[in-house]
């Protein structure tokens, strides 16, 4: 409703503009109207220019400082620091460049606006040194860029396998997540589509089960990590595309119906640990305060009220993937090592499931 | 046929009799053509903008009953609240509509159409008839999309990307039934459109300049329309083939982009293709696209800004060489949509680097814009105002397009609310604001008449204002991890303080989307009632303002002029006019300055 009143108010300011200009036009002795744009319009519209530059750094600092909160956390995983650090150079050259053109672009719209009608501009049509400097700068500015984006990105995407990595099989479907383990012999066993019909439906992600060591695979739908050891996520889709999208963790990958890809991360931090960071405290603090009142609204209304919120690292669909791509997710819990195993001891293998 | 052969003698152009149909219908003269690519696009536009912010409703309110969603879902909106697979029709459909029928079709449609041959100084089209089959091709396949909308299932929902398998199985999402196979229907029609479009395009320009009018005197407008033809030219046919293709899986039981697919409870027979592949031939168009979008608009800013600040265009060949360098570094960009679909990293690196390599000649091109408004005399008309709006968008949204070009920073804003506020601030805002400059411009050469100048001012500043308000807080959405493409973030109560920012985006973009029908009053009003035009109101250096104001087939009564000097002699010290037309001769004496 509130919303309705805001249109019906600036449909009325619009209005209100139009009539006053109107009305200010008749006034005038010669009402010649040619629609073209006068020098008191070019007064007035350069004015208004120079104050939309102030708008518009208004807007970047209303922003950075109201939305400061909603940002992601600090990276829970290694490499993800090594992304943050490029994300704020990145950042801190985006906005001298934003700040600066946006400022001549303004700027000059206010100082050379067309005030005096017998003023004639000057005839510059070309500038070859600037031209070279504008060229070469940007060259110069963005191969650093180019180098360094290029390094981080060799440094996270070669996934080597090596003894101490713990390889998990992210599965995706319409519309939810699973994981594979592989178990005590450390090799996931085979699996396809062709082989989820198996033992009434109770092969979730299609295991061969002719390869041995597929029966000591575990499937969960929960994922656990161990902190500090090195994960690499073999990912698969049985369905349409859908996207593991891990942001905590800087991470992401698409699940390829028919083909197996790859995304390797190290945690860093522990949920037990992150749920502690200040920043997350301060952001679960403030969801909770939002839910509490429309748990209130919910109740007046003879309906359950919501469960208070606590902070857990997630997997989100990043891909359309249907209906209920907004909902398909997966809990992400971060232990230590100890922790990760107990877990892990007490989740069925393959073997014991379809026996 | 040699460049100038056009030159006179085509009197019989306007004396043949025209009857209604032949006239306003079946037209084969360009200036009606282009009304007709004008006001189909704007017609198209309505519907785009419309859904946006049904959607946006959703978005702030979600699960909330509106009435206006039962009026315009009907059954998708059973008791007023949105069902998630309408959601998704909505978002393709605006995405299809938008960048296709409105940004495509209705911004480069018009405008090539009526300023290649008033502006190069030709009669007409290379092929008249050619020009007339790719409108009516262009809104055969626009009533086809929109008849999508009211099939059983619904209309497509897979994305205006539209990846298969989604976009395949009938059995992953309602909208790939029928509403699917509508969609490509209409975009293989559209296609050939655009093809017949550009080729003419391209064939006119090249062939039908009037004498003195070299390609080093063409205005930037006409560079621009030539270099995005030449682009569609190269990347249109490669989606029809992705479209064929996935039209093939689809009916015929291939297996180009499907393979290991087990939906429903069923194993499907599909084998060993990948949806990859048809990311890439998706792309190999999708991005060239873009700049199919984006060019021709800053081409008519080009023109618009450089009559407005009564200033050669700064630079003229530098804009001419990063036109040229966008177009061809537009097509070995397109892996940066897909540096996580799992192709392999190596090819990640190698588009990164030319990704950000057109950062080069966009920061050209902004530049010398500003340095054109220096030392200028400012006349600030609507259309000056969008132009400059246009370049500030395209200069805020291009920024950040530095962190989506890199594979590495990428990897965690992929597919979030960032990507949506980089790209619709970059070519849908920009390229929009590039129509309405358009428009404002040479509405006089389209009608006759003038549109009103307050309304367009009140039109510009409630656009501007909103479309930052919506499209930079969206940004810190993205930042914060929301992917796009969600119905609702309410089933993630991590998501739960994005409600306010959801809200106030929604606000903005409603004030936005609404302020919009001042354009439209305006528009139609100015039509019928607006004031008669001078013949030259801008005092534009540009052929088309030396055409008569009424509109005759052939363009010019008597001879075609010729040209004698650049488009851009404003303000040349040797005149005492602040213009000199290109088709003045050279006074005696009088140096040629710049070209």
């Amino acid at each position: 409703m509130s919303v309705l009143l805001i249109l019906i108010a600036l449909i009325l300011l619009s209005i209100a503009v139009w009539q006053v200009t109107k009305i200010f036009e008749l006034s005038q002795k010669k009402p010649v109207n040619t629609q073209i744009a006068t020098p008191r319009d070019n007064d007035i519209q350069g004015k208004l220019l120079v104050a939309f530059l102030v708008f518009l750094y208004l807007l970047t600092i209303y922003s950075f400082w109201a939305y400061n909160d909603v940002l992601l956390p600090q990276s829970a995983s290694e490499h993800g620091v090594e992304y943050d650090r490029l994300m704020w150079l990145t950042y801190v050259i985006i906005f001298i460049v934003q700040i600066i053109t946006q400022a001549l672009l303004h700027y000059f719209s206010y100082r050379f606006r067309g005030k005096d009608p017998n003023r004639k501009a000057s005839y510059l049509a070309e500038n070859d040194r600037l031209e070279f400097w504008w060229t070469v700068i940007p060259v110069i500015v963005l191969a650093g860029i180019i180098l360094y984006g290029l390094y981080t990105w060799t440094e996270i995407m070669t996934v080597e396998e090596n003894e101490d990595a713990l390889i998990v099989e992210l599965y995706a479907q319409q519309f939810n997540w699973k994981a594979r383990y592989a178990g005590k012999d450390g090799q996931l066993g085979d699996a396809n589509v062709r082989f989820l019909q198996d033992f009434g439906g109770l092969n979730l992600v299609g295991i061969d089960a002719t390869d041995p060591n597929g029966m000591d695979d575990v499937v969960v739908t929960e994922l656990h990590l161990p902190v500090n050891r090195e994960v690499i996520f073999k990912m698969r889709s049985q369905d349409v595309l859908h996207s593991a999208y891990m942001p905590h963790f800087r991470a992401q990958m698409n699940t390829v119906p028919g083909m197996i890809t790859e995304f390797a991360y190290t945690p860093t931090i522990t949920t037990v640990e992150m749920r502690q960071d200040p920043v997350i405290v301060d952001k679960v603090e403030k969801i909770n305060q939002l839910r509490e009142a429309k748990s209130q609204e919910l109740m007046a209304q003879g309906e359950f009220p919501l469960d208070p919120y606590e902070f857990d690292y997630l997997l989100l669909c990043n891909k359309i993937c249907g209906a209920s791509h907004y909902n398909m997710q997966m809990k992400i819990i971060v232990e230590t090592e100890e922790e990760f195993q107990n877990w892990l001891d007490q989740q069925p293998t393959f073997a014991q499931t379809i026996q | 046929m040699s460049p100038h052969s056009e030159e006179n003698n085509h009197e019989e152009h306007h004396h043949h009799k025209e009857t209604f149909i032949t006239k306003y219908i079946f037209s084969q003269d360009h200036k009606m053509i282009s009304k007709q690519y004008l006001i189909t696009g704007l017609f198209m536009g309505i519907i785009g903008i419309g859904m946006s912010l049904l959607f946006r409703l959703q978005l702030a309110w979600p699960e909330k009953p509106f009435w206006i969603f039962k009026v315009m879902l009907g059954k998708w909106a059973e008791d007023g609240v949105m069902d998630p697979n309408a959601y998704l029709s909505l978002i393709t459909i605006h995405g299809t509509i938008m960048v296709f029928f409105v940004l495509t079709a209705g911004l480069s449609g018009t405008f090539s159409n009526l300023l290649i041959p008033l502006q190069i100084g030709a009669r007409d089209m290379a092929s008249g008839f050619l020009n007339m089959l790719s409108y009516w091709l262009f809104f055969i396949s626009s009533v086809i999309m929109v008849a999508s909308l009211f099939v059983e299932a619904g209309p497509a929902s897979a994305g205006w990307t539209i990846y298969p398998p989604l976009s395949a199985l009938p059995q992953s999402i309602p909208g790939s039934g029928m509403g699917m196979t509508l969609w490509l229907l209409s975009m293989a029609v559209f296609i050939a459109s655009s093809l017949l479009a550009a080729l003419n395009y391209v064939v006119t320009i090249i062939n039908l300049r009037t004498k003195g009018m070299s390609m080093s005197r063409l205005p930037l407008t006409i560079w621009a329309f030539l270099v995005t033809a030449i682009i569609g030219i190269v990347s249109f046919p490669v989606l029809l083939s992705a479209a064929l293709l996935l039209l093939m899986d689809r009916s015929f039981g291939t297996s180009f982009f499907l393979s290991d697919i087990f939906i429903q409870g069923e194993v499907l027979h599909y084998q060993g293709g990948s949806p990859v592949l048809y990311e890439h031939l998706f792309w190999f168009l999708g991005h060239p696209e873009v700049y199919i979008v984006i060019l021709p608009a800053l081409g008519i800013t080009s023109e618009i800004i450089a009559t407005n600040s009564r200033k050669p265009i700064f630079g003229y060949r530098a804009m001419i060489a990063s036109l040229l360098a966008i177009a061809f570094l537009s097509t070995i960009v397109w892996g940066h949509h897909m540096f996580i679909s799992g192709m392999n990293p190596f090819l990640g690196s190698v588009f990164t680097f030319t990704t950000l390599l057109i950062a080069i000649p966009s920061a050209v091109k902004a530049f010398n814009y500003i340095s054109t408004l220096w030392k200028g005399n400012l006349q600030f008309n609507p259309a000056m105002l969008f132009s400059i709006g246009l370049v500030s968008t395209f200069i805020s949204g291009g920024l950040t397009g530095i962190i989506l070009g890199d594979s590495t920073l990428d990897i965690n804003v992929h597919d979030t609310y960032f990507v949506v506020a980089h790209f619709h601030l970059v070519m849908g805002i920009s390229a929009l604001y590039g129509l309405f400059a358009g428009v404002y411009h040479w509405f006089p050469k389209m009608f006759g008449r003038m549109m009103n100048k307050t309304l367009g001012y009140v039109h510009f500043w409630i656009t501007v204002v909103s479309a930052y308000l919506i499209f930079y807080p969206m940004h810190f959405v993205g930042m914060a991890g929301l992917p796009r493409r969600y119905y609702t973030n309410t089933a993630f109560p991590y998501f739960d303080d994005l409600a306010d920012i959801n809200v106030f985006i929604s606000v903005a973009a409603i004030i936005g989307g609404l302020a919009q029908l001042i354009f439209l009053y305006n528009f139609i009003h100015s039509m019928f009632y607006g004031k008669k035009t001078v013949q030259n109101p801008w005092r534009s250096n540009t052929l088309e303002w030396t055409a008569p104001i009424k509109h005759y087939h052939g363009n010019w009564l008597g001879k075609i002029p010729h040209v004698h000097r650049w488009a851009y002699d404003y303000s040349n010290p040797q005149h005492q006019e602040d213009f000199v037309p290109q088709n003045v001769p050279l006074k005696k004496e009088e140096k040629v300055l710049h070209h």
